[in-house]
């Protein structure tokens, strides 16, 4: 049995505008031990069905089922779910600064994590804790920079404090949002090698959200790829990469930047639908190269190609030549023009 | 912490000594010459005679540095302000010090115990407003505290004197709370909180309506941050997030308006303690701008300012407390 199974989930909030739909269907699962990608732009949803899962969307109405270790995270009364909250599902956000407690020092807000949830701990055995887990995520002495307060820290200090605390009771899934995002190239890549140590130690399955193709290559065993509140296409890493079947995967694959190659990026054309008055049919069917008349039929979650864990919602075949034949433009990356040569 | 504590308590000192000139330009200064400062002071009935003699002993006639010495430090006989010392009403012949003697236990009474009660109405309402925002309970305290916000002091004072006092005693035979007046805690606690209920509840009532829609404010910025989300995240509970997390963060503005409101306060709650016939600081100040009783005034906007002065040193020691940035900057 999968560590958490999500089925349907559907996110909607009342706005003056009329209903806004932030998730619309969304399933995924996530195995034990394994890192489950999830990557979308901004405003697909990627973030809220994640909170939405643990309880933290306030205002909201959600429906669908998110199986925890069998349990379903989205029934069960908010005791019960604040129990699991931080002591079995950790979690850790985009910004470290504003993540953390201003006014409250490091140490004491990882304390605060371990003896919320077991108030027999002791202070003092907490405390090691406390330095024993920021010594473990690569803070140097830790013993010491346990009493600073988060604005002593570093960027990417502070992030690996926040893993340090979400991280303290040992959870069986670890619900990472844009981990990165807020943090350099350099520090980004200490952060991710972190996660990636602590998960090989304690086996801890991870959700990392990102709309980073960089981070999802490091660290992702399987991928879903998240466009206007539902899934677009999914499986695993390696597919996503070398063998994307949907257009939007694709769009984002080609405004993806290469290392070491000189080559104009291919942004998606157009802008992100709203989510209040969502088009017909496909979502991103306006912005889409291959848009054809069936397309204002919704497709289902299709099964592509050989492996039996890909799926994508597109009507296109799932073979890549007939694919490309539908193309409206070209897709492939031309050479940027040398305005050196031309002197 | 203890050199930002030294600076802020001197610079307090400047402020205070700026006060102090300001307050002696005003009094001491007049072109006319110091027969019209000696009339001032002496106040409207005074004798030419009376006059003379007012303008001898406070050496009105001597240059202005050494009369705002003898203001500041005081001459032969006659403390100034830094020996505790604001010269002698002529008016009711007796030093104005001994005159504020009796009147500020009442304006502090009547200050602290209306402070906390607002404090602790404006939060807890504000509180729970923030926690559940658009609810009924949100909106009936936003109803409350604008119909409050709305409504004079005097107004209210007396409709309270009219219900609990007027009707309760009069209607109901309960003689639970008294008209007027004043007992020192040190004579009895008891009584001393019994006469001072109504004008408490006055005071704080208008006033922690301000502070119900300023917590509210502040509290719902606050759970709005992402450290919040962070301490649900981590599985705390939700009362232990929004008192521990939440308040802690939301206190900041309300402490610069509560310092700021108690010191206007000290300087004296004029419209109640008229209303309760209480001879505080505001009762004295009413008083003695009637009578054109100058040493009186003076005195009241010297013990006023220095109220502004230390609430603010006060609010800047709990900014430090509360904010560890500041603490440590």
């Amino acid at each position: 049995m999968a560590l958490l199974e999500v089925e349907d989930l559907r996110v909607s909030f009342a706005t003056p505008d009329g209903q806004l739909d932030a998730v619309r269907g969304l399933s995924f699962t996530v195995e034990s031990g394994k890192t489950l990608g999830i990557v979308g732009e901004s405003g697909s949803g990627k973030s809220v069905s994640t909170q939405a899962i643990m309880g933290l969307v306030r205002g909201a109405r959600i429906s669908g089922s998110a199986l925890f270790d069998g349990n379903d995270l989205l029934t069960m009364d908010s005791e019960a779910l604040r129990k699991i909250r931080g002591a079995e599902i950790g979690m850790i956000f985009q910004d470290p600064l504003s993540s953390l407690h201003p006014y409250y020092r490091v140490g004491w807000q990882i304390i605060e994590m371990i003896r919320a949830h077991d108030s027999s701990i002791a202070k003092d055995t907490a405390r090691t804790r406390a330095v024993e887990l920021l010594r473990l995520v690569g803070i140097p002495q830790a013993e010491n920079r346990v009493d600073d307060f988060p604005h002593q820290f570093s960027g990417g200090m502070r992030q690996r404090a926040m893993i340090a605390m979400a991280m303290a009771l040992n959870p069986k899934l670890l619900i990472a949002d844009e981990p990165t995002t807020a943090l350099d190239v350099t520090v980004q890549a200490q952060v991710l090698e972190v996660m990636k140590r602590l998960q090989e130690e304690f086996g801890t399955a991870i959700i990392m959200i990102t709309h980073d193709l960089g981070v999802i290559a490091e660290v992702a065993d399987d991928v879903v790829v998240m466009y206007a509140g539902a899934v677009m296409e999914e499986g695993a890493r390696d597919t996503i990469f070398y063998d994307a079947h949907h257009p939007y995967a694709e769009g984002l694959l080609l405004s993806l930047p290469g290392y070491g190659t000189r080559e104009r990026l291919v942004p998606i054309a157009g802008q992100p639908p709203s989510l209040i008055s969502l088009p017909e049919g496909c979502p991103f069917r306006p912005r889409c190269p291959y848009a054809f008349d069936r397309c204002t039929e919704t497709p289902p979650l299709l099964d592509v190609g050989d492996k039996d864990d890909h799926g994508s919602a597109c009507w296109l075949p799932a073979d890549r030549k007939a694919r490309a034949g539908m193309r409206h433009q070209p897709a492939t990356k031309r050479p940027v023009a040398k305005r050196a040569a031309k002197k | 912490m203890g050199r930002f504590l030294v600076r802020r308590i001197l610079q307090g000192l400047l402020v205070m000594w700026l006060v102090t000139i300001a307050a002696f330009c005003l009094f001491f200064i007049d072109p006319s010459g110091p027969m019209s400062v000696a009339r001032r002071i002496g106040g409207r009935q005074a004798t030419t005679q009376q006059l003379h003699r007012i303008i001898h002993d406070l050496g009105l006639n001597q240059p202005l540095y050494k009369q705002y010495w003898h203001f500041l430090w005081g001459a032969p006989g006659r403390p100034g302000l830094l020996q505790g010392g604001l010269g002698r009403d002529y008016y009711f012949g007796e030093p104005v010090t001994h005159i504020l003697y009796q009147a500020a236990p009442i304006t502090f009474s009547l200050a602290i115990g209306a402070s906390v009660l607002w404090l602790a109405m404006g939060l807890a309402s504000g509180i729970l407003s923030a926690v559940r925002p658009r609810s009924f309970l949100d909106r009936f305290f936003t109803t409350i505290a604008l119909f409050f916000y709305s409504m004079p002091t005097f107004v209210l004072g007396l409709l309270l004197l009219l219900i609990f006092y007027f009707d309760f005693t009069t209607k109901l035979h309960l003689a639970w709370f008294p008209a007027a007046g004043y007992v020192a805690f040190s004579h009895n606690p008891w009584e001393w909180v019994h006469h001072l209920i109504l004008p408490w509840m006055t005071l704080a009532v208008v006033s922690a309506a301000a502070y119900t829609r300023l917590s509210r404010s502040s509290m719902l910025d606050v759970l709005g941050e992402d450290y919040i989300r962070t301490a649900r995240a981590k599985g705390l509970t939700e009362r232990r997030v929004v008192l521990r997390h939440g308040l802690r963060a939301a206190l900041t503005p309300i402490v610069t308006q509560f310092g700021i409101d108690l010191a206007v306060l000290i300087g004296g709650a004029i419209v109640t303690e008229q209303v309760f016939s209480m001879q505080g600081l505001g009762f004295e100040a009413v008083q003695a701008i009637n009578n054109q009783d100058l040493p009186v005034i003076l005195g009241i906007v010297i013990v006023a300012s220095a109220a502004v002065v230390i609430a603010n040193i006060v609010v800047d020691i709990i900014y430090a407390v509360l904010d560890p940035r500041v603490r440590l900057n």
